[in-house]
């Protein structure tokens, strides 16, 4: 008999070691004269414990980890095979809490299975939704989505089946899906996760839009610092494209969708939707002016779905389940779940899958541990590097679009980046500005010229010269960028500028005064 | 072809064949100057006639999409390319200290190639923010990074 022994081969997995360890089982299991398969599965989102080799027992799945390739002859000794005690061993994976405690729809099948083995995929519910839309007419597809109330997770929120619904009303024939997966923001991996450990259900859920809204074309435009996400999108295309999945007959229906992979060239701003379409066509990735919106003008000029990694790969789950299963988890106007991405100075870092409404205390303090370092918890920057710092009382918000914006934050594409007592934050808000410099597309003043000279001004204050006036002034360049620029990225840097000011004056009130003075 | 891949004539034939490979498709430009930074190193400015003749573009039009983008190169890196995330995330863990540390041990500013052949680079957001300070070694990807590992995989990129 074989035992099935899961070493994740996301790459977070892989960057602590997960190969090493690949390699070491593989060959102490033939030292050993013991039948093993080893199944290269995605991460279940525990980084902490990363690499977190599972075995296949008649208990179910045993969880070890964090495993080192040195643990491997221990591990063996102590039985691992059969689900035997270990210092590394955490007992059957679903009972760890971190996982038990969470909702997940979006990441059901990740680090469960095979990425690219079609029949898993099958056998945990995979093609259900595309099965059930291909059963369906385009305008029922978008009401579907619609009546889910499923929000667009790139950040902004806007409901997607009023988007698809758009689109699906152009009289237009060549239309377009567009997954945006270049997943910039920092703090964020919830998009690289989907694409290296359940690609089937990010092109399953563009398939679906493009049955939806009479798309034969899609483009996942996926950044270049995921190389490994890259291949696995190719190599799961083509996984797809041969059992009929995708191409031009559609699971025997006739309909057409072809996948397009493309790789971005380490621009921010191309996670903005319209750069992202300048950047599909060739182009440098600046911001085009809004209207005309996408959905009527988008790449070439045609009717374009352009949608998050998690919004698409949570469509098929919509309607595998029916749009009321999806509505029923979430608060007010936030339906269905978010995936919560765990980082920075945070003692367990990870990917948490829950309803809207769990506050950040929860998921700061109950899943991540507090910080680290161990030092006291100080701030944390929700939603990016636009998104707003937060302090520990801001902590029992709760994680609902409209709540974090009446508190003057945001919830972006899920990411919460700790920081412990050691942070400066005027620092932080300095980095705001200097990363917007780096990163604008500079078609727009307030946010190219707003950048340098904000930059610049807090390094007056940081030096002790003018403190108030330049604080006034800082305040004064935010509304200026909030307002005056074309997009989010020079339009949301007064985010954590501003909100650093507010919350944390200290850091830049009590700077040394300069010498000279 | 080996021989003729160094000189700049051979090079614009190789930008012509990269090209033709995407269909001369103006909206295959990023795609392009990868292919041409990974067979060449980096992009030489000397074959955009080349690209622009191929793709019916303006010269301008071409140096702008190179210009704009933070992966091209228009200057050959060391064989070795060390990328480290300075964004929020690593920063909570330390990654100005690891990027001070690694840049002294071979004296040199960030950005900059030390004498045996390693460049050093910000780069922002790699992905792995659960496990930071994050780094990149030739593509390798490192999680929980410290300037002891960042030599060791240094060293391993160079064997």
């Amino acid at each position: 008999m074989t035992t099935a022994i899961y070493v994740p081969k996301d790459s977070a997995a892989r960057s602590v070691g997960a190969d090493a360890v690949a390699r070491a089982i593989a060959d102490a299991a033939e030292a050993r004269g013991e039948s093993v398969t080893i199944v290269r599965n995605g991460s279940r989102g525990m980084f902490w414990l990363e690499p977190l080799v599972e075995v296949e027992t008649d208990a179910g799945r045993i969880a070890y980890g964090p495993v080192t390739a040195a643990d491997v002859a221990s591990l063996f000794d102590g039985g691992f095979l059969v689900g035997g005690s270990h210092a590394l061993a955490l007992g059957p994976t679903e009972e760890i809490p971190y996982l038990k405690n969470q909702e997940r729809l979006t990441f059901a099948r990740v680090g469960v299975i095979d990425p690219f083995d079609l029949s898993a995929y099958e056998a945990h519910g995979g093609l259900a939704g595309l099965r059930a839309a291909l059963a369906m007419d385009g305008a029922s597809v978008c009401e579907t989505v619609l009546k889910s109330g499923l929000r667009g997770r790139g950040g902004a929120g806007f409901p997607a089946g009023i988007k698809w619904k758009t689109v699906h009303d152009q009289p237009s024939g060549q239309k377009y899906v567009c997954c945006n997966a270049d997943e910039g923001d920092s703090g964020t991996f919830a998009d690289r996760m989907i694409m290296e450990g359940d690609p089937f259900a990010l092109i399953e859920g563009m398939t679906i839009a493009g049955l939806a809204v009479g798309a034969e074309d899609g483009y996942v435009y996926i950044r270049s610092e995921y190389p490994d996400a890259i291949a696995a999108m190719v190599e799961a295309a083509a996984v797809l494209e041969r059992a009929g999945w995708l191409g031009s007959n559609v699971g025997g229906s006739g309909r057409t969708f072809r996948l397009h992979v493309r790789r971005g060239a380490g621009a921010y701003i191309c996670g903005e939707e319209s750069s992202m379409l300048e950047s599909l066509e060739g182009k440098r990735g600046t911001v085009r002016a809004k209207p005309p919106i996408p959905a009527i003008h988008g790449l070439f000029g045609k009717p374009t779905v352009v949608n998050n990694v998690l919004t698409l790969a949570t469509v098929p789950v919509v309607l595998a389940k029916g749009a009321d299963h999806y509505k029923n988890f979430g608060m007010g106007r936030s339906r269905g779940t978010q995936p919560f991405q765990l980082a920075g100075n945070i003692k367990r870092g990870g990917l948490v899958e829950k309803a809207f409404g769990v506050t950040l205390r929860q998921l700061v303090e109950e899943f991540g541990g507090g910080t680290a370092t161990g030092r006291p918890f100080r701030a944390a920057q929700v939603g990016g590097p636009l998104g707003a710092y937060v302090n520990d009382a801001m902590l029992d918000l709760e994680t609902d679009y409209e709540a974090m914006a009446a508190a003057n934050a945001m919830l972006g594409h899920g990411g919460i980046v700790v920081f412990d007592d050691s942070v400066d934050m005027a620092a932080m808000a300095r980095f705001a500005f200097e990363f917007c410099e780096i990163e604008s597309c500079g078609k727009c003043t307030p946010c190219r010229i707003g950048a340098v000279r904000g930059k610049e001004t807090v390094e007056k204050i940081q030096r002790g010269e003018n403190v108030a006036a330049n604080l006034e002034l800082v305040s004064d360049l935010c509304d200026t960028m909030r307002d005056g620029s074309l997009c989010a990225m020079g339009g949301l840097t007064p985010m954590p500028v501003l909100s650093a000011m507010r919350l944390f004056p200290e850091d830049f009130e009590s700077q040394p005064l300069m010498a000279a003075e | 072809m080996n021989e003729a891949a160094s000189a700049p004539m051979g090079a614009g034939a190789d930008a012509q064949a990269i090209c033709a490979r995407h269909g001369n498709d103006p909206a295959a430009l990023l795609e392009i100057f990868h292919d041409i930074q990974e067979s060449a190193g980096f992009v030489d400015e000397a074959v955009l006639p080349t690209v622009a003749s191929a793709l019916n573009l303006s010269r301008a039009e071409v140096f702008g999409v190179l210009s704009f983008y933070h992966d091209y190169r228009r200057t050959p890196a060391g064989p070795v390319v060390v990328k480290v995330c300075r964004a929020e995330a690593c920063q909570s863990m330390g990654a100005l200290g690891l990027i001070e540390a690694v840049c002294d041990r071979r004296g040199i500013a960030l950005g900059g190639t030390s004498e045996d052949g390693v460049t050093v680079e910000p780069v922002y957001c790699l992905g792995n923010c659960a496990l930071a300070p994050v780094a990149m070694v030739n593509g390798k990807l490192i999680g929980r990074a410290d300037a002891g590992r960042l030599d060791t995989a240094v060293r391993e990129a160079r064997s």
